[in-house]
């Protein structure tokens, strides 16, 4: 869908007007740091580029931050390597593991560590038992730590000023229906806003106002042989080639006046990127322009 | 015969993997619908996500747990009619849970107090490896009805497409952890258990007593039925090895989904199952590409031929364009199709890579090129289908 690339794009912008920003990778795939353009990153936040810093999701990290933080039990250290029991409680807790994650980010929010932080999310879906962790835990845990933690987490998350989720959808069928599902959802069962609904990808129109009866009527022609051997010959393949494309961009345009419709109803805003072709770098560096032209 | 269409002929149970959004779902039900049209097979497809234009196009009112058969005169094709029949059904997480406890259950009290536990149910529904889990579980099922000659499954999006088989095995571990044990032997032993005594201290404080002690009456419940579930995960896993099961990777030319295509192309070969196919989907016509490619330089040349204008003026007289809207259209084709011919370039070094990647693995690359049509009918699932063909 572009996630990464959008969410870097978007830490970069924001660095860009002298935000202190933090961009996190949730699923460890190391995509974040190679449209970045950095080196591998970790637990703890690295500077990557004035006013950027970036880190990497790690739920045993977390979990041993937290201990630390919070429970100051000296015990901590007798039982051995924290994954296995960490791997063993998230298994059988609904939760657990997402309130970890999820904690670290709001933990960050609270102390107001940065000015921003932007979440390189898991794929659709996960991001609901994600922002919606602690609301699940406080109504399963009657008592304890957590049941304390997950009050001030919600109190962020469940702040539209505050949280907002931003969805990346590809004009394509599935993809939109997810989004779809995805906006009733989260405006149906949880607490937590969506800011903006993004559709990337988007091509551009062969031809666009007046001229597509001409391309049409053209095309037409073209088919029928209705002209000269040579114009024709000249024109055909080209034509067929770009009409893969208008086909395509047809039913692009079906599924984005039906999320758009969706989006706005739900109140959300709603932008299109269009279709950046080139190295996984230069896209993110495309993508930043259209968002400084578009939010400023 | 292809290596794609003698398994959509011989075989038992296709495992179509891939990342999210490569098609993987619609691919399914094209190769089940070009099974069932071809071959005298009864063709189930299991799909996890079905978009609404798909259960359409199988002329579905829904899809849901039970499995429908779809029309067979909606599989007629040029009015030769379907050799086969074709069954469609959408993996409902919750309710093939349910199913699974019912019947994995020892006697009607664990039954009811397993439905009816709030654990159990946010387990089901928003833990994120019973989805997995489930998508294995009807697998085996389907794969073993006497029903059906061929099954089809669509994997789950996942963090990781091999979450999805790893799952039979995360069951097993998860009943054999010495922390399951710990934690279902009743509070009895446990308190006298110095090892883990550290251990509910911290989770008692981290988690609430209260929870931990819903937690152990769940897992007690659950473990009732270890045998039931670590039986069918051995069967699962062996039925995933046999030799009339194939595993299908599905991947678009771009760059993410490539990337996950050639960790799963390994990963597979890895672990032992036969990767029969590689699929690339929405690959552009290459004949098309090299047409307009030579045909892209007599346009440069004849765009300022104004016995070219004036052939183009005529062609279009219906809709009497001004000469800037000539020269505008013109150039515009072959600017962006000039774009598309260099895109399309860069695809076949793509699929070039792509196909030795697949040789070395011992699969056949099978390309499905992009139509941009819409599938509104069974028929042009039958269609695109019978499209896909060997590299």
């Amino acid at each position: 869908m572009g996630k990464t690339t959008f969410a870097s794009a978007l830490a970069r912008f924001s660095a860009s007007t002298g935000k202190k920003t933090l961009i996190v990778e949730m699923d460890d795939k190391g995509a974040l740091a190679h449209a970045l353009n950095t080196s591998e990153l970790q637990f703890a936040a690295r500077e990557v580029a004035p006013n950027l810093f970036a880190m990497s999701m790690n739920t045993e990290d977390s979990l041993r931050e937290y201990i630390r933080l919070f429970v100051r039990n000296p015990l901590v250290n007798t039982f051995g390597p924290l994954a296995k029991i960490l791997d063993f409680v998230a298994n059988a807790a609904p939760g657990v593991k997402e309130i970890l994650a999820v904690g670290k980010l709001c933990w960050e929010v609270r102390e107001h560590n940065y000015d921003i932080v932007i979440v390189d999310a898991e794929a659709t879906g996960h991001i609901v038992a994600q922002v919606d962790a602690p609301s699940i835990l406080s109504n399963l845990v009657q008592v304890g730590v957590i049941r304390e933690q997950t009050k001030w987490m919600q109190e962020i998350l469940h702040d539209k000023a505050t949280t907002g989720v931003v969805i990346v959808a590809t004009p394509e069928e599935m993809p939109v229906l997810e989004t779809m599902q995805l906006l009733d959802t989260l405006q149906n069962t949880t607490n937590v806003g969506v800011s903006a609904v993004v559709a990337n990808r988007v091509h551009d129109d062969v031809v666009q106002g007046g001229d597509v009866a001409v391309f049409n009527s053209l095309w037409q022609a073209v088919q029928s042989n209705n002209m000269v051997n040579d114009v024709s010959e000249a024109l055909r393949a080209p034509m067929r080639l770009l009409n893969v494309a208008t086909q395509r961009r047809r039913n692009e345009v079906e599924n984005l006046e039906q999320l758009v419709a969706r989006s706005r109803q739900g109140g959300v805003m709603f932008m299109s990127v269009i279709d950046i072709d080139t190295r996984d770098i230069d896209v993110v560096t495309a993508m930043t322009q259209v968002l400084k032209d578009e939010l400023q | 015969m292809s290596a794609l269409r003698s398994v959509l002929e011989n075989g038992r149970l296709v495992v179509v993997t891939g990342s999210g959004g490569v098609g993987k779902t619609t691919m399914s039900a094209a190769l089940g619908a070009f099974t069932a049209s071809q071959y005298n097979r009864r063709v189930l497809v299991l799909t996890v996500d079905p978009a609404r234009r798909l259960a359409d196009a199988l002329g579905l009112e829904s899809f849901g747990n039970a499995v429908v058969e779809i029309e067979a005169s909606a599989l007629t094709q040029n009015g030769v009619p379907a050799a086969g029949r074709l069954f469609a059904a959408m993996i409902d997480t919750k309710a093939s849970w349910d199913e699974l406890i019912e019947r994995c259950a020892p006697n009607a009290d664990v039954r009811d107090k397993v439905l009816s536990n709030k654990l159990y149910r946010n387990l089901t529904e928003r833990f994120v490896h019973s989805h997995d889990y489930i998508a294995m579980e009807r697998l085996f099922e389907a794969q073993q009805s006497p029903d059906y000659d061929l099954v089809i499954v669509d994997t789950p999006p996942s963090r990781n497409a091999l979450d999805v088989l790893d799952a039979p095995r995360r069951m097993k571990e998860f009943f054999a952890s010495r922390l399951l044990k710990l934690l279902t032997t009743q509070a009895q032993s446990r308190l006298f258990s110095l090892a883990a005594k550290p251990f509910f201290l911290v989770a008692d404080r981290i988690l609430g007593a209260r929870f931990l002690t819903d937690i152990t009456e769940f897992f007690t419940l659950f473990r009732t039925m270890e045998d039931g579930f670590v039986k069918r995960a051995n069967e699962v896993e062996a039925v995933l090895k046999q030799n009339d099961t194939s595993f299908m990777v599905v991947t678009t030319l771009e760059s993410a989904p490539l990337h996950e295509a050639e960790f799963l192309i390994d990963a597979l070969r890895e672990r032992g199952y036969s990767l029969n196919t590689v699929i690339a989907n929405r690959v552009t016509p290459l004949a098309l590409v090299s047409q307009a490619q030579i045909a892209l330089s007599k346009l440069e040349t004849s765009i300022q031929d104004p016995a070219f204008v004036q052939a183009v003026v005529k062609a279009t007289e219906g809709v009497e364009p001004s000469a800037e809207q000539i020269s505008r259209v013109v150039s515009s084709i072959a600017r962006k199709s000039a774009e598309a011919v260099r895109k399309g370039g860069a695809e076949q070094v793509t699929l070039d890579a792509l196909h030795k990647r697949s040789a070395d693995s011992q699969a056949e690359l099978c390309i499905c090129t992009i139509s941009g049509a819409e599938i509104a009918r069974a028929s042009a699932l039958v269609a695109l289908g019978e499209s896909v063909h060997p590299a």
